[in-house]
């Protein structure tokens, strides 16, 4: 639904809208990968490693 | 083939029969199917990048603080693997001819923590020193910084100095933390040292070599191993000892992998570097 929505409001033909789509994706990816991922992270339990503060 | 003839994923749900045409005119309650398929398939890639992001980038981005971190702090001996003459080739940079590597020699080694150089505990998430495990290989050389918080020191700068314990050197126990996986994992390989391996500490002022003692595996809330003398809280230390923490098993925070070591000796920084560093055990 959300897709091919996308897919049939990007203007151009085939090959332009192929480049934004993989410009979007790598914007989202770097984003999460810099920003969401490390926030997520701070709030879990996970990969303590020192004693004391578990 | 054009790409505009593949029909968008998502549009074959709810498509009733195999005839492509006519194009059967879906209901809300199909768009709906279609819409969530399209959100949990959505989910699922970011759950996957989470976990590739976890395991792989936060190693990119942590080994670039650390370092940094390492090249911000300058020591009499560069804290970098230094060229082995041995090998004869000019390793060096700027096409300088390889000197011979100077090794601390034998009268400037004390095997006694007395009169040993002990900094002042630095400030937060302020590298002081740095760690070589010749297990670890002869290139392993990791920043070690004041603190065990996850942000300002564990997650960037890698090994953190449990605040309040020993110094370098200090009789008393040195206790430092670092990631098992993840965040440039500094000690990754903690499960492989073994009793005799050489823990050296390079700081300012001076080499410490440390050789390990015992390993042990205890849960996460049994402080007594960064004790003095580890494992006997309250007890007065009279030897410098020296102990690793990090997670167990590999992935998990269940428990944790202790590693205790003793002072074999020092020496004044300035006059070479120990043999140890370069000892392949």
């Amino acid at each position: 639904m959300m897709y091919p929505w996308i897919w049939r409001h990007l203007p151009g033909p085939a090959w332009a809208k192929v480049t934004m789509l993989v410009l979007a994706a790598a914007i989202v990816v770097l984003s999460l990968f810099e920003w969401v991922f490390p926030w997520i992270f701070e709030a879990l339990p996970y990969q303590d490693q020192t004693v004391g503060d578990a | 083939m054009t790409v505009d003839s593949v029909p968008p994923f998502g549009e074959v749900v709810g498509a009733p029969t195999a005839a492509p045409s006519p194009r059967p005119r879906r209901g809300a309650a199909d768009k709906g199917i279609a819409l969530t398929g399209e959100l949990l398939i959505t989910a699922g890639v970011v759950l996957g990048l989470y976990v590739l992001w976890q395991l792989f980038y936060t190693d990119v981005q942590s080994e670039r603080t650390q370092s940094a971190a390492l090249e911000q702090v300058v020591f009499p001996e560069p804290a970098a693997t230094p060229a082995l003459t041995s090998s004869g080739a000019g390793a060096g940079e700027a096409g300088e001819t390889s000197t011979p590597l100077e090794m601390i020699p034998d009268d400037l080694k004390v095997y006694s923590p007395a009169g040993a150089p002990v900094m002042a505990e630095p400030a937060e998430a302020t590298t002081f020193a740095a760690l070589w495990v010749p297990r670890w290989g002869s290139d392993y050389i990791k920043p070690v910084s004041e603190g065990t918080d996850r942000h300002t020191t564990l997650d960037r700068l890698g090994i953190g100095h449990y605040t309040d314990t020993a110094m370098p050197g200090e009789v008393g126990n040195f206790a430092i933390a670092g990631h098992r996986t993840t965040y440039g994992k500094p000690f990754t390989d903690i499960n492989t040292l073994e009793v005799g391996d050489a823990l050296v500490v390079q700081t300012d002022g001076a080499w410490y070599v440390y050789r390990v003692t015992s390993t042990q595996i205890v849960q996460p809330e049994q402080v007594e191993v960064i004790a003095p003398v580890p494992n006997q809280p309250g007890t007065a230390p009279t030897v410098a000892s020296i102990t690793l923490t990090s997670c167990h098993p590999r992935y998990s925070a269940e428990q944790r992998y202790i590693v205790h070591g003793e002072l074999e000796y020092w020496a004044p920084a300035g006059h070479g570097y120990p043999q140890e560093v370069f000892d392949q055990s």
